[in-house]
């Protein structure tokens, strides 16, 4: 079974639009959205939600006023900045405990959080898992693990021959666990200054991890010469271009009909991406 | 004053917005841009700064004496992110997972740990023109991007007017970037990808008692759900920016809107006008 999952560094470069394509164009697959704290391959794929389960999250801090004597023990202890005026800010605390232990009144107890949703859905092109973490909530990675691990399950028992995950932008937390023993990084970009320049961070990660990465350039016709660089980074650095999809306001028009830009139209955004996931699936 | 620029989802138009405010501010008092998407940051991409500074961001992790060590798991039982393990006659220490708080230093019955700083990452500062620059630049494979974010907003000069720019997303680093703030701009774009994100951006706003309005950039494509969004919710859509391909094209190109299309430098203005209205109404 292959893990590919869709990465870029920087945001809004057409990740779930590729994903949403690549779920219409492959057989046999489960979906997943790893981008958990602001989720949208649903509205391409128009689940229905089939389970639902609960995420919980780290523990908070809870202050009893009844029993805080206002020493300030805890203010001075914590090193998030979370107590102000003897009241915990929940989306402050990072769950650590140091006022529970330092309070000489044992007035602080740690109490469960409910960070967020995860589903396992039908959408009709396969199994769909994704979550929704509640605003403000820790622990994105920790809900991609969930996510990840049963879309697994459901590949096993269902004999499937690739895991398709939409991921996170940047390269922090989410994206490390979104990407950690997957086969295949699609790292999709665009011939901006910054998406180069996030490109190269998120291969980096990319090499830290040692997951193998393929490269598509979105939008590419916005910047040809920037394009050439991207081409030409990709290859001095032995990285594969699998497609180049050019701008085009189909894309924006499948958005808001909510399905994947392959069934919207046969233009040339079409066209590369069959491309895309002809180059995908030759290296999986 | 100290703004917030956000989004939810990425690539909607932060840091085009955020740096061209910097920059139509010129002239007018002192201005400060923090780029605290420091996963990837891209201000300086297009403010060109003068790097003046580079300091590391050091995580206290802890370091076990294993001289004074028992072994009696007081520490590992404590430390809630499974960072320190006792393992027999072994205590290890998982770095990436330590959150720096020091609980594990403070339990020990041994006083067996001490602290020692590890590098995740840098500050920089500098200057663009007018505008004081910082960033924050996480480690390649690092994973906790809140440490960096903390020690960018440190450098917050009150005396100025600090424009934030805000990491994608809905969680912990975005938390981090924004609170503290007076007002929180929300850059989106008409699509249900835009809008899904931005009520999950004002959601968070809400949560964190900070007064919103909304940027549209590429308006004109995809459809009308944010404004009927907007003013059902009551938020004030502040500027809208068309989709054009000259825009487009000068982003990729790292030019800032200003500098591009010195026609904009009013409406940023005049936005920025807004906000401190708005800021002060609503507070």
């Amino acid at each position: 079974m292959n893990e590919i999952v869709v990465l870029s560094g920087k945001g809004g470069t057409g990740k779930t639009v590729v994903v949403g394509s690549l779920s219409a164009l492959a057989k046999n697959k489960v979906l997943c959205d790893c981008d958990v704290d602001a989720a949208n391959l649903h509205l391409v794929l128009q689940p229905t939600v089939r389970e639902t389960h609960e995420f919980w999250g780290q523990k908070v801090a809870v202050i009893d006023r009844e029993v805080c004597t206002g020493c300030g023990l805890c203010l001075d202890a914590c090193r998030f900045d979370a107590i102000q005026e003897f009241q915990v800010d929940p989306l402050s605390c990072e769950g650590c405990g140091f006022c529970l232990h330092v309070c000489p009144e044992q007035a602080v107890t740690m109490v469960d959080t409910l960070a967020g949703h995860w589903y396992v859905s039908d959408t009709r092109f396969g199994p769909l898992v994704h979550a929704r973490l509640g605003a403000g909530q820790e622990n994105s990675g920790k809900l991609v693990a969930v996510v990840r691990q049963k879309a697994r399950e459901i590949a096993k028992d269902e004999g499937s021959a690739y895991i398709l995950s939409d991921g996170p932008p940047g390269i922090g937390c989410p994206v490390i666990s979104s990407l950690s023993g997957a086969s295949l990084a699609l790292i999709v970009s665009e011939p901006s200054l910054s998406a180069i320049h996030d490109l190269e961070r998120v291969l980096a990660v990319c090499r830290h991890f040692g997951v193998r990465a393929l490269v598509c350039i979105n939008k590419y016709d916005l910047d040809e010469e920037n394009s050439r660089h991207i081409e030409d980074y990709c290859r001095q650095a032995g990285i594969d271009v699998g497609a180049k999809i050019p701008f085009d306001t189909v894309v924006s028009d499948a958005i808001t009909q909510g399905v994947p830009v392959v069934e919207f139209g046969d233009g040339m955004v079409s066209r590369r991406m069959e491309e895309l996931w002809s180059a995908v699936a030759a290296r999986s | 004053m100290i703004l917030a620029v956000a989004s939810g989802k990425g690539g909607t138009g932060k840091t085009l917005v955020a740096t061209s405010l910097a920059l139509s501010l010129a002239g007018q008092g002192p201005v400060q841009l923090l780029d605290c998407d420091v996963e990837e940051p891209n201000a300086h991409i297009l403010l060109r700064p003068t790097i003046t500074s580079s300091r590391p961001v050091l995580v206290p992790v802890p370091r076990v004496d294993e001289e004074k060590c028992t072994y009696c798991r007081v520490c590992s039982e404590a430390c809630p992110y499974k960072a320190i393990a006792v393992m027999g006659k072994n205590v290890l220490v998982f770095p990436e997972l330590c959150h720096g708080c020091g609980v594990c230093t403070y339990v020990c019955p041994e006083k067996a740990i001490s602290e020692e700083g590890r590098e995740v990452g840098v500050v920089e500062e500098g200057r663009a023109g007018e505008v004081q620059f910082v960033h924050g630049r996480l480690a390649i494979g690092e994973a906790m991007a809140p440490p960096v974010i903390r020690a960018v907003k440190q450098r917050i000069d009150r005396s100025s007017t600090v424009i934030i720019d805000v990491p994608p997303g809905n969680s912990c680093p975005v938390v981090e970037a924004v609170k503290g703030s007076d007002f929180c701009l929300l850059v989106t774009e008409p699509t249900p990808f835009g809008l899904h994100d931005l009520a999950l951006a004002v959601e968070l706003a809400r949560k964190l008692a900070i007064p919103c309005g909304v940027v549209i950039n590429r308006d004109g494509s995809g459809d009308q759900g944010v404004e009927f969004y907007c003013a059902q919710q009551h938020i004030p859509v502040l500027l809208k920016i068309p989709l054009d391909r000259r825009i487009a094209e000068l982003y990729c190109r790292g030019q800032t809107l200003v500098a591009g299309m010195p026609s904009w430098r009013s409406a940023f203005s005049d936005l920025l006008q807004s906000i401190q209205r708005l800021a002060v109404v609503e507070r």
